[in-house]
């Protein structure tokens, strides 16, 4: 792999850009691997990319049905937060946004990580008590996020209409590290580490079946034929329940289509990420000028990338009360990713009744910020078999125990 | 936009005239059950990429909950019932069958 830098840009300007390699070959599949991983989403390529680097296992494949970060990994708005109220979900998603804070060095890939800073609007009394709640918690947890008033909310946000109508702002829960990166430059600057470490990344290629011997895993049937394995890690969002019943077992989770849309491009108008989860709205700016704009899921089951018409209508509505200005915007496009949501509403990273075949998934509405941590604990559950600190309590028995990790109470919603 | 109609009324409700309530037909399990089945019961779902059988309400309407088969990746309503079934109607299983000859079966 070349890398990438101000010499290479110079370099290549001298000779018309004729020298630039591509970033990853399109390898045919080898017979065996030691490790297959199922799904090129983020997860999956960040769990390949800390085999290779933490754990020194390299005859590695990752197989992908459509094209690597096609899946919610290059549809989602790209929030990054570690703002959480569970210990369990707050080390890993702060060792996400740590990894992420070097992501960029590390991949030799500018990821574009902005910590523009974070807020998550308090829109009722329960609200107030709930991030207040957050704060302290973070605070046990050495997270820093503090609780700021809705004055300071009008300072850093100063489209935003904090009287209301309906529900006026409180106060906010604020992250200054919280902000945003840009997904498919993480899919591919994972892809590319990858890739140079001499992993096959095969797309086009879906798995449509599991072998398993004695209950252990032996590899998959694919659309270019049979690959043997020593260990799988499926990492596939929506489909684990597809890739579940493949193996015989079933999973705690739905699937279920999120939406997000984006305007049409104007000037900075705002440079923070608000998350407004009562009226359940969202916004950030992207560096082209569009505002990225997102809400709350469709719940009823669907595998069609597709969400309804009132969730757009009610999100919208909620965006233009609580920012005027934007109300005569028009809207550039719109799409939809499917949701691997859990009972819990918290991901699960874990071994499955079939010896040597592990899962990543569960992380529903809320996984781009976890790629780096859950690629991290992915990693070390595959490469040593038991699960590390980070991993061990998203284990699929904890259902079974009543051993919740329950996010929902305090956010309603995990953007 | 998915139209559904009530059985119950008879109206070609749309969505927003309905609450989901997720899959259908599951056995709820007793406090001596074991922690397999409860598990099972409260969260295990089929979640199939094709024929789900679920439960809806009319909540904007009559109020009343029912059960529907639907598909998950066309979204086509294959027949809707009342909820005081323990299995779909024979005439819905066929009917699937027809259009979806794939199909393994509601169980
Ligand atoms: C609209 C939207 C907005 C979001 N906003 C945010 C946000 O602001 N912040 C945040 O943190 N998260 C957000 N998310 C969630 C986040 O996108 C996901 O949690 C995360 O990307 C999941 O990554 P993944 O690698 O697990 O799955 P994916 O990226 O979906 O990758 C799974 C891959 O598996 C492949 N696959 C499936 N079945 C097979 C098979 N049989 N064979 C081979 N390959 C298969 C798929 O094609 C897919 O590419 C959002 C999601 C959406 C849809
Ligand atoms: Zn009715």
């Amino acid at each position: 792999m070349r890398r990438y830098s101000i010499f290479a840009i110079a370099r290549e300007a001298m000779r018309y850009h004729s020298g630039w390699e591509r970033a990853w070959r399109a390898p045919e599949p080898k017979k065996r691997y030691d490790v297959i991983v199922v799904g090129a989403g983020g997860h999956g390529l960040a769990t390949a990319y800390y085999l290779g680097k933490v754990h020194g296992i390299k005859n590695v494949a990752i197989i992908e049905k459509g094209w690597l970060g096609g899946g919610n990994s290059g549809r989602n708005t790209t929030i990054i937060r570690s703002n959480y109220l569970q210990d369990a979900s707050a080390a890993i998603f702060e060792k996400a946004l740590q990894l992420y804070e070097g992501l960029a060095k590390d991949l030799n890939y500018n990821v574009m990580f902005s910590p523009r800073g974070l807020l998550m609007l308090a829109q009722s009394e329960h609200e107030v008590r709930g991030y207040k709640r957050t704060v302290y918690a973070n605070a046990l947890q050495g997270i820093e996020t503090e609780w700021i008033s809705r004055e300071q909310v009008k300072d850093l946000v100063p489209i935003i209409n904090i009287d209301g109508p309906r529900y006026p702002v409180l106060g906010a829960l604020y992250q200054a590290r919280g902000g945003t990166g840009r997904h498919d430059a993480v899919n591919w600057g994972y892809a590319r580490a990858c890739d140079a470490m001499g992993m096959d990344i095969i797309q086009q290629c879906e798995v449509t079946g599991i072998r398993t011997e004695n209950g252990e895993v032996r590899g998959v049937d694919t659309t270019k034929g049979s690959i043997d394995c020593g260990k799988l890690a499926v990492v596939v969002s929506g489909h684990s329940g597809v890739l579940a019943e493949m193996a015989g077992f079933r999973m705690p989770i739905e699937s279920c289509p999120l939406q997000a849309w984006v305007s049409e491009p104007i000037k900075p108008v705002i440079d923070v990420v608000v998350m407004a989860n009562l009226v359940h709205c969202y916004i950030s700016q992207s560096d082209k000028g569009e505002l990225v704009l997102g809400g709350g899921i469709d719940h009823p089951n669907n595998y069609s990338q597709r969400g309804s018409w009132y969730t757009l209508e009610e999100t919208t509505r909620a965006l233009v009360e609580t920012y005027p200005i934007i109300s005569r915007l028009k809207m550039l496009r719109q799409w939809g990713g499917i949701m691997d949501i859990t009972g819990d509403h918290s991901p699960i990273i874990s071994k499955t009744p079939v010896r040597n075949m592990f899962m990543d998934c569960g992380w529903g509405t809320g996984g781009f910020k976890a790629i780096p941590g859950s690629g991290w604990a992915m990693a070390e559950l595959v490469a040593k078999g038991e699960p590390g600190p980070l991993a061990a309590p998203f284990s699929l028995e904890r259902f079974r125990e009543g051993r919740f990790i329950d996010e929902s109470v305090a956010a309603g919603v995990a953007h | 936009m998915q139209i559904i109609p009530c059985p119950y009324c008879g109206v070609e409700a749309e969505e927003t005239e309905l609450t989901y309530g997720h899959e259908a037909h599951l056995k709820r399990v007793g406090p001596d059950s074991d922690a397999a089945d409860f598990e099972a019961y409260m969260f295990t779902r089929k979640n199939p990429k094709g024929v789900h059988f679920e439960r809806w309400r009319h909540s904007n309407g009559c109020g009343k909950w029912f059960l529907a088969a639907r598909h998950t990746v066309t979204l086509e309503v294959f027949g809707t019932y009342p909820a005081q079934t323990t299995e779909p109607p024979a005439e819905l299983v066929e009917k699937i069958k027809a259009k979806c000859p794939e199909w393994k079966g509601w169980k």
